[in-house]
């Protein structure tokens, strides 16, 4: 970790440096570690440190983007030029937006010193808090024990200069028998407030309860989807949809449907990276505050999310803050993703079915149909027959093939927790409760 | 370089390290994107570092830095073996490497005109022909051109006393075309999907793939697509083109080979395999006519390099002979595993050992996992089909976490009745359980149908790593399978 100062002194030398009508620096230091087990052993154990930087330039309406990880004054010298040149090369794009001009940024308080000076005995011991029953239960645990800082630091030519300090500690497992497995899992800024013992007797129960698994024909079933699922639901959702670019580009669902229903009413989305129940992200890679965007509420789509570029192509727009780090073909998009909790339990849920399945979480997701919301995966690590208001038996996985607005469609009910489940590949998370949905459609099963 | 390598394994050993090696690696990519002639992305990237592994009291540990400092290379062997300590303590067994590998050499992609020597002009230029050709065609929305080129060089020293440096260089191109109306969005993408396809090459490579020439069509089937009718729901024959059939490859045979998969080391992240231990040598996996290899050293293959990141030679092992499972992916410490069960199984590592970059350990990775050729010609084998869909470049993937039941999408679709292509079809989909589908193979096209389709985006391991793999495939026919699950 660099720290406040190394940071805003490396903008400052790349700010100075470069020649070009406006720039923009985006710099990223973390330390990152993570212990990985399986088979109830730890078999990777690894440490991180890095710091990066990024450089765009725009002269006469060209932009040019260098990035690198040699921070020396010679190294980013050398950042800028090639950005400058690079930028040289392009041709005029009239699309090519200004930089945002600073607007006042809320900091949040993410960062939480035990989660950063974890060391590696201490997340060896959690572990070994899951790896102990697992072996008394003859059951074998697999997952990973994470602790990051990061620092995002971005300032431009106008002005802007956001920084934002941050934790984020996860821990995962799949306990697995011979013909079953449970999954459990937590993540938060402080990991202090992570149980490694609790989230090994959810894996655990689950993996002893799963066990003898039958088949059962696919086919439409009431569902209740644990956080994981609607978490993967909420994410494919925002992707595919809730971005202006998309709806801009006519591939959104959500293009020329504002004000009108496009899930049941008991669905409300937002998008909020001031969040703390989340893992939040106060600014976007622009350096611009983010708003907290209402999506969907009540079953209304109400709007998407903008960064500058694509705020500029409509009249009386701003950017919300939800910029990736630009320029890139993806447009923006809502990372800090909420559902809004219920009032049932998950209990409630289940004593309220006659008959359904419960599903832990997906797996291997993936779009089908972006426009009609049409997603496929598996389940996995817990799948349950419901009867009657109990689970009556475990189930072999199933593949599902449903529309995620249909399916939103369906929300008979949703939970009043709200869980949040950490990205795989970043530390971003998506906050939601557990729903229970009808007629959800499982195309085909496995061994 | 041989001064910071060698200082990094001696503090290891210092410090207690049993084992230990050492990875400089500087990852250079040059990234264009155009969309609807505009160049929305241009940019350098650079990245440089080091990672330091080690076994300690029988353990692994692992830590790296970007800084290349002497202090800093102290700092991380020293925190790599105090990692390996605190890992020990839940240890089962010692880590066994089995025989040392030693080597010393060096690797360079064969290329003929290195692409970072290619002017920007050039690239822009070429990516602004196959634009333009595909905006000519009327009700296209959008569409996105990439060129992508990536030059690697990596240094690896070990304790055992191998010093080896490599340098590999790939080059990509590809452009997708998106037309939408009325509530729908279909695309076409070339050569491949995921944005592009890529291999190990120089800038030639874009006269082989030649984006311009393709264009055009591509953009007249996404705008047909539009109107074409749902893919029926049915049992039929398949014919899968080589870049779908070369994912097929990798998700339903070379995930399941990796051995650490099967040992259950990816188990909560990517999932297991259900290519278990005891079905080493000893299960059909499909029909007589599906030989499948992996292969390290294919010319051109995205999966192609000198050694792995273990410093074990590059090489090519049989994985399924005429439809029995004979081999797996392996690392040095997987295949002293199997060979706990069976002591007949090789003793040294194939050589699959690869990480993403400096700031990852190696995990058992796909190279070129290959469906060889056979004798067939496509005119032959659509003649051959009397009712059939023919799928072409994949859009959606699903599988598993034991790699058994699978879901692929594909950009477009034909029906052949009697032994001709009939009408498009959109939204086409297949289903299918691994062996039962592979058993199914009854026809291959031969060697002039057959290229090696580069994947960029092979996603596995915590923390995450990307792979770049390849398959060789043809087209080939499938018997009996479950096609058109998407309602329309």
């Amino acid at each position: 970790m660099l720290g406040q100062n190394r940071l805003a002194e490396i903008a400052e030398r790349v700010l100075r440096a470069s020649k070009a009508e406006q720039t923009e620096i985006m710099v990223t230091s973390n330390d990152s570690y993570l212990t990985r087990f399986a088979t109830n052993t730890i078999h990777q154990n690894v440490a991180e440190s890095d710091a990066s930087a990024r450089v765009r330039v725009i002269t006469d309406q060209k932009t040019g983007v260098a990035a690198g990880n040699d921070l020396s004054p010679a190294g980013l010298k050398k950042l800028v030029e090639t950005a400058e040149t690079t930028a040289s090369f392009q041709e005029k794009n009239p699309d090519v937006g200004l930089l945002p001009k600073p607007q006042p940024i809320r900091p949040v308080d993410a960062y939480v010193e035990a989660t950063a000076k974890c060391t590696p005995l201490e997340r060896a011991k959690g572990v070994e808090k899951i790896l102990a029953p697992a072996r008394k239960h003859g059951l074998d645990a697999a997952g990973a024990f994470s602790t990051e800082e990061q620092e995002l630091y971005i300032a431009n030519s106008l002005g802007v200069a956001a920084y934002h300090k941050g934790t984020v500690a996860s821990l995962l497992t799949v306990v697995m028998g011979k013909d079953s497995s449970g999954y459990g899992a937590d993540a938060s800024i402080d990991v202090s407030r992570i149980d490694p013992e609790a989230v090994g007797k959810t894996a655990i129960d689950k993996a002893l309860a799963s066990r003898n698994p039958t088949a059962i024909e696919p086919g439409e079933y009431t569902v209740i989807l644990e956080e994981e699922a609607i978490a993967d639901m909420l994410f494919f959702l925002g992707y595919m949809g809730m971005s202006a670019l998309a709806v801009q580009e006519g591939r959104s669902f959500m293009a020329g449907k504002f004000g009108e229903r496009v899930t049941g009413d008991k669905i409300t989305i937002w998008d909020d990276g001031s969040d703390l129940r989340g893992l939040p992200l106060p600014f976007d890679f622009e350096g611009t505050p983010k708003e907290k965007v209402v999506l969907i509420e009540k079953g209304i789509a109400r709007n998407v999310v903008y960064d500058t570029v694509t705020a500029a192509k409509e009249k009386g727009r701003r950017s919300t803050g939800h910029s990736l780090p630009a320029p890139n073909a993806q447009g923006p998009l809502p990372i800090n993703l909420f559902m809004e909790p219920g009032t049932a339990t998950k209990e409630e849920m289940l004593a309220s079915t006659e008959r359904g399945i419960w599903v832990t979480r997906f797996h291997y997701t993936n779009i089908l149909h972006p426009v009609k919301t049409v997603i496929t995966g598996m389940t996995r690590d817990g799948t349950f027959l419901i009867e009657n208001g109990k689970i009556t038996r475990p189930l072999k996985n199933l593949r599902f093939t449903q529309s995620i607005l249909e399916a939103f469609a369906n929300v008979e009910a949703v939970g009043k927790k709200l869980k949040v489940v950490k990205d795989d590949w970043n530390a971003l998370g998506t906050t939601v409760p557990a729903l229970k949905i009808r007629s959800f459609r499982f195309t085909g099963g496995t061994q | 370089m041989r001064e910071l390598t060698d200082r990094a394994l001696d503090v290891a050993r210092a410090k207690g390290a049993t084992y230990a090696d050492i990875r400089i690696v500087r990852r250079e990519t040059q990234t264009l994107e155009m969309k609807n002639g505009v160049m929305e992305n241009l940019s350098l990237a650079d990245t440089y570092g080091f990672g330091v592994r080690v076994v300690a009291d029988g353990a692994w540990g692992f830590a790296s830095s970007s800084r290349l400092e002497k202090p800093e290379i102290d700092r991380v062997a020293a925190l790599a073996v105090a990692i390996a300590k605190a890992s020990a303590i839940s240890k089962k067994a010692d880590v066994r490497l089995g025989p040392a590998e030693v080597h010393v050499g060096a690797y360079k992609t064969p290329i003929e005109v290195d692409p970072f020597a290619v002017s920007l002009e050039d690239k822009i230029d070429y990516l602004a022909r196959a634009d333009k050709e595909a905006r000519a065609v009327e009700g296209v929305r959008v569409v996105d051109g990439t060129l992508g080129f990536q030059r690697e060089t990596k240094t690896f020293a070990s304790s055992e006393g191998s010093f080896l440096e490599q340098t590999l260089i790939e080059t990509g191109a590809g452009i997708v075309v998106t037309a939408v109306a009325d509530g729908e969005m279909q695309q076409r993408s070339y050569p491949n999907s995921f944005g592009r396809h890529q291999g190990t090459a120089g800038y030639e490579f874009l006269t082989t793939w030649n984006l311009p020439a393709h264009a055009r069509q591509m953009a007249e089937e996404a705008v047909g697509l539009l109107k074409a009718p749902q893919c029926p729901s049915k049992v039929t024959s398949l014919i899968l083109d080589g870049p779908q059939l070369g994912l097929q490859v990798h998700e339903s045979c070379g995930h399941p080979i990796e051995l650490d998969r099967v040992y259950g080391t990816e188990a909560a992240f990517a999932g297991t395999s259900f290519l278990t231990p005891e079905k080493y040598r000893n299960f059909r996996y499909g029909s007589d006519l599906v030989n499948i290899v992996s292969d390290a050293v294919t010319p051109g293959g995205l999966g192609t390099y000198g050694y792995d990141d273990e410093g074990v030679p590059a090489q090519t092992t049989e994985i399924i002979k005429k439809g029995q499972f004979v081999g797996y992916l392996t690392s040095r410490e997987t295949a002293q595993e199997l060979r706990k069960t069976h002591p007949g199984a090789p003793e040294r590592s194939n050589g699959a050992m690869r990480a993403d970059g400096w700031n990852r350990m190696p995990i058992i990775r796909m190279n070129n996992v290959s469906l060889l050729p056979g004798e067939w010609t496509l005119d032959e084998l659509i003649a051959d089909t009397d009712d059939g869909i023919y799928m072409i470049t994949n859009k959606s993937w699903s599988i598993d976490d034991r790699r058994l039941n699978f879901q692929f999408g594909t950009e477009l679709a034909y029906e052949v009745k009697g032994g001709k292509l009939g009408r498009m079809l959109k939204n086409a989909t297949y289903t299918g359980m691994t062996p039962q589908f592979w058993a199914g193979c009854d026809a291959i096209c031969n060697k002039d149908h057959w290229h090696v389709w580069g994947t960029v985006n092979c996603g596995k391991g915590q923390p995450g790593q990307v792979a770049h793999t390849a398959h060789g495939a043809a087209p080939t026919r499938f018997r009996n399978v479950q096609v058109g699950v998407m309602k329309g």
